[in-house]
């Protein structure tokens, strides 16, 4: 069971909503994925056409938690400001803090994250801050009071995997509160290491639906995230650097 | 009565007096919307009694995919 401030979930897979082919088979990922909690951006209205489709219309949001993002703030003020629109909507059950720094790698600006962080707290949201993966700031934004911290594997949507996985090691084996591991997993085996690493969960997106079949990725990173957390509670073996039999090396029958 | 809608500058007749009614002008009355007056987030139960004024700006914003 995965407990964030006042939510608790079964699934440790968190799933983005952008950029699926079309919204069927976004419907039919999302179901498959077997997530609870669905992101999503605030954005303008095309007030000129009215009829285009949203994909809220095509899900029960009954049955998932919503954890709307800040992205496109460049400045905690921007962010604060975002999270206030999404917070009107009445479904803003967590916000993702999400302040980039640099537009070409979207990796985020840590100052401006830490003080949206601290603003929206005071204002009483279940903040989970996209964070890098500096040990510091992950610390300073817990003892801000974050609700969850959520450090970058590798830039977002570059599917990349983790790429430094002590630091994420550093991150979870410091942190009181649940750590997800957030933006560049590409495949089930980055997923699963993720978990393996000991993060409480995954948020993902591009993944699965940038994926040639999303709704058998969707899958494939449910049983990932499971595999991977079964792993860590597990214990896996320590790492040797000379074979060591599995098989008896008495009772030979072939030998004098 | 002059507004500028999502950083559109639109001319609006007099129909359009609140919130509510520009919505319906819109055809946005049905739809999940979240409004910002003057950078003023509104509730829902506001709306209609939100009177718009020459040279008001509003953001109409929504939930889309996102990650």
């Amino acid at each position: 069971m995965l407990n964030i401030g006042q939510y608790q979930f079964e699934s440790r897979l968190f799933l983005g909503t952008g950029k699926y082919p079309d919204y069927d088979i976004q419907k039919q990922a999302v179901e498959k994925s077997q997530t609870e909690v669905l992101t999503f951006s605030v954005r303008r209205m095309n007030i000129f056409d009215p009829s285009l489709p949203n994909f809220l219309e095509k899900i029960d949001p009954k049955k998932y938690r919503f954890l709307p993002n800040t992205a496109g703030a460049k400045n905690a003020e921007e962010a604060v400001r975002i999270a206030g629109l999404a917070a009107a909507s009445g479904r803003c059950d967590m916000i993702k803090v999400e302040v980039i720094g640099c537009d070409r790698t979207l990796l985020p600006d840590p100052v401006e994250t830490l003080k949206a962080t601290e603003e929206l707290l005071k204002q009483g949201f279940t903040v989970l801050p996209y964070t890098s993966d500096d040990v510091v700031l992950a610390r300073k934004l817990e003892e801000a009071g974050a609700h969850a911290i959520m450090p970058g594997a590798s830039p977002i949507g570059s599917g990349q995997g983790v790429i430094n996985p002590l630091n994420l090691s550093f991150i979870i084996e410091q942190s009181n509160v649940p750590v997800l591991v957030d933006a560049g997993i590409g495949s089930p085996a980055d997923a699963a290491y993720a978990m393996e690493l000991g993060a409480d969960g995954v948020l993902l997106n591009t993944a699965v639906s940038g994926a040639e079949d999303p709704v058998k990725m969707a899958e494939a990173m449910k049983l990932a995230v499971h595999a991977g957390r079964f792993g860590y509670e597990a214990g896996r073996i320590p790492k040797k650097d000379y074979a060591v039999a599995s098989s008896p090396e008495e009772g030979i029958s072939v030998r004098d | 009565m002059h507004l500028v809608i999502n950083g559109n500058s639109m001319e609006l007749g007099d129909e359009v007096s609140s919130v509510t009614t520009l919505l319906e002008h819109l055809g946005l009355a049905e739809k999940p919307v979240i409004i910002e007056h003057n950078r003023d987030i509104l509730k829902q139960e506001h709306y209609r009694q939100r009177m718009l004024e020459n040279g008001d700006t509003l953001e109409i914003v929504h939930f889309v995919g996102g990650g």
